[in-house]
């Protein structure tokens, strides 16, 4: 795991109702990515559409949201982000990101801020002229790195700390230059930025198709979209869906930046089948979280 | 609980007319899968928008090890794994009977064991309720009078999707025989997906095409092609298997490290039972 460059995964859309496909094509983005070798997915991010998307058939955001916070209970790295449903109007996928980068910057920033001031009370805690240097480092840095942690903890509402573990990745690698201790302060700035993890779009094939309804997307961000953040894109083996990224200029300028991720598992757990299933009084268990489902029932919703 | 979930149960009235149905779930199961407990919620939704059944109960029943299937781990974890995938049902059910036989048992002799357990069942109900009925005073108008009235055994159904039934033309691994009892006797759900080639299979079936209205084709709208083989595969690959198997059964195949190549290649040179005993 060292070097590796981290990686948060956004998933923007709907959740009407959250699905265990949704949930899958977390997994199988992680899967791909780690098996490269060269990354880190140290996040998930569901971020569920506003309101005013107008979509048909669209329930309320607050019922969306309580059903994704009951379908993530039992994931230990995928989280909600309320922020896009919590906004006045609808908010365009290129912002949302935009959005939630930012936040991850300015969480790593924090961070790094809180050991700066920790390196010069732990210097003096440290006999740092030691002969034993490197041990020494290392109990240092392992201090520096839980107390960062729970900084991050105290910050951020999601209480991530997979952040504040790349950043240990980063710094205690066998070949980071960490001998010379009086080098640390310069070491933690330098690496804030290499730290922050990438932000990446998780969608479906499907969503990538879009790109080419006209006046769907602003063309300047679909660029940014590649070419700033990058896509993780799940698909059935769509033998086109290569096709679709060579046609288009700005995907195949922008291909290394787009990883197609071959779902093994054929699954077509669509929220518009497990809708149409409800409305008819069909059984999906299995399809979503069992507690997804009491609260369906519970709520009344989705019926004929 | 709410309407919602009952929504396809028939009404008490109705369900006096409907013949009740029990779904019996033969297979390796290793490990189960969410497809293979979608298969029971699909079967029973069917069978009750049918008008004609009632679906009381599901029983699965994983083979025997005598099975010599490439790659099937021991009984006991799989029916360990059934038991945690099903704790959340309140219908279906794990049979171990089977799995503890000496030697391979065939699917029809399965069907007609647990018959003969639901015939026992309902004989003895039958049994109390005349003595009931003798014991206590007639009343008129007894609300819950169908209660006193013992119902025949249900009807047993064997549940599977579509490979099986198109496995039945493969040479050597069923007998002729035992297809006629289990399409003729006792009837088959198959659940299968769209652009299968099943209604292909039973027409070219002079057997099966003889009972076809034995045979119920459930098409499954929403795919989800979960293999056994394909998860396996990912568990040795270290990935990820989380909402495609239960995570009770994750966790027990992480905790005894079950599924690694090694296990894959159980029973690699062993010829599969069937074609041992027929193929003589």
């Amino acid at each position: 795991m060292i070097n590796r460059v981290p990686v948060a995964l956004l998933s923007c859309g709907s959740f009407n109702p959250i699905t265990n496909m949704h949930m899958r094509m977390f997994e199988l983005a992680r899967d791909h990515l780690h098996q490269t070798g060269l990354y880190n997915v140290i996040k998930g991010i569901i971020s569920p559409v506003n309101d005013r998307y107008g979509k048909e058939g669209l329930v309320a955001a607050k019922h969306r949201v309580a059903m994704i916070q009951r379908a993530l209970e039992t994931s230990d790295w995928i989280t909600l982000e309320p922020w896009e449903s919590q906004q006045e109007q609808w908010v365009e996928t290129v912002m949302v990101l935009r959005h939630h980068y930012n936040a991850l910057f300015h969480q790593c920033q924090a961070m790094s801020g809180t050991s700066l001031e920790s390196t010069k009370t732990l210097k003096q805690k440290y006999n740092v002229d030691s002969p034993n240097a490197q041990s020494v480092l290392q109990a240092m840095l392992q201090e520096m790195t839980e107390e960062a942690s729970s900084t991050l903890r105290a910050q951020s509402h999601d209480s991530s700390t997979h952040v504040a573990s790349a950043k240990t990745y980063t710094l205690v690698g066998p070949d980071s230059q960490l001998d010379r201790v009086t080098g640390i302060e310069e070491h933690i700035t330098a690496t804030v930025v290499e730290v922050v993890p990438r932000l990446k779009l998780l969608c479906g094939a499907d969503v990538l198709k879009t790109f080419d309804i006209p006046n769907l997307w602003k063309h300047e961000h679909i660029e940014e979209i590649v070419q700033k953040f990058g896509l993780v894109c799940i698909s059935r083996g769509d033998v086109d869906l290569q096709k679709f990224i060579d046609e288009s200029n700005i995907l195949f300028k922008h291909r290394r930046n787009i990883h197609v991720v071959r779902e093994w598992v054929v699954n077509d757990i669509s929220a518009t089948h497990i809708r149409r299933a409800l409305r008819k009084g069909h059984s999906v268990k299995y399809l979503l979280p069992e507690s997804v489902i009491d609260y369906i029932q519970q709520h009344n919703m989705y019926t004929a | 609980k709410s309407l919602l979930r009952h929504a396809c149960k028939p009404v008490m009235e109705e369900a006096s007319c409907r013949t009740e149905v029990v779904l019996l779930a033969c297979g390796s199961f290793n490990p189960i899968t969410n497809m293979h407990l979608r298969m029971f919620e699909l079967a029973r939704d069917y069978l009750h928008e049918t008008g004609k059944y009632t679906v009381i109960k599901g029983i699965i029943s994983p083979v025997g090890d005598g099975y010599k299937k490439k790659g099937l781990i021991e009984a006991e974890y799989r029916l360990a794994m059934v038991k945690m995938a099903t704790e959340s049902s309140d219908w279906v059910t794990l049979s171990s009977w089977e799995s503890q036989q000496e030697e391979w048992v065939e699917t029809a002799k399965v069907l007609r064991y647990h018959y003969e357990n639901l015939e026992n069942l309902s004989n003895n109900e039958k049994k109390n309720a005349t003595h009931r009925k003798k014991a206590k005073k007639r009343k008129i108008e007894e609300k819950n009078e169908t209660s006193l009235v013992a119902k025949d055994a249900p009807k047993l159904m064997l549940l599977c999707g579509a490979d099986v039934v198109e496995s039945f033309s493969i040479p050597n691994l069923w007998k002729k025989e035992d297809i006629e009892e289990i399409v003729g006797r006792f009837g088959v759900v198959c659940i299968s997906r769209l652009g299968s080639s099943v209604e292909k299979c039973i027409y070219e079936s002079d057997i099966i095409w003889k009972f076809r209205t034995n045979v119920h084709l459930v098409t499954e709208w929403i795919t989800n092609d979960i293999s056994a083989t394909k998860v396996r595969r990912a568990l040795r690959r270290g990935q990820s298997v989380k909402y495609v198997i239960p995570d009770s059964v994750t966790e027990y195949i992480q905790k005894h490290s079950l599924y690694d190549p090694c296990s894959e290649d159980k029973n690699a040179n062993v010829i599969l039972a069937p074609f041992q005993r027929y193929a003589k």
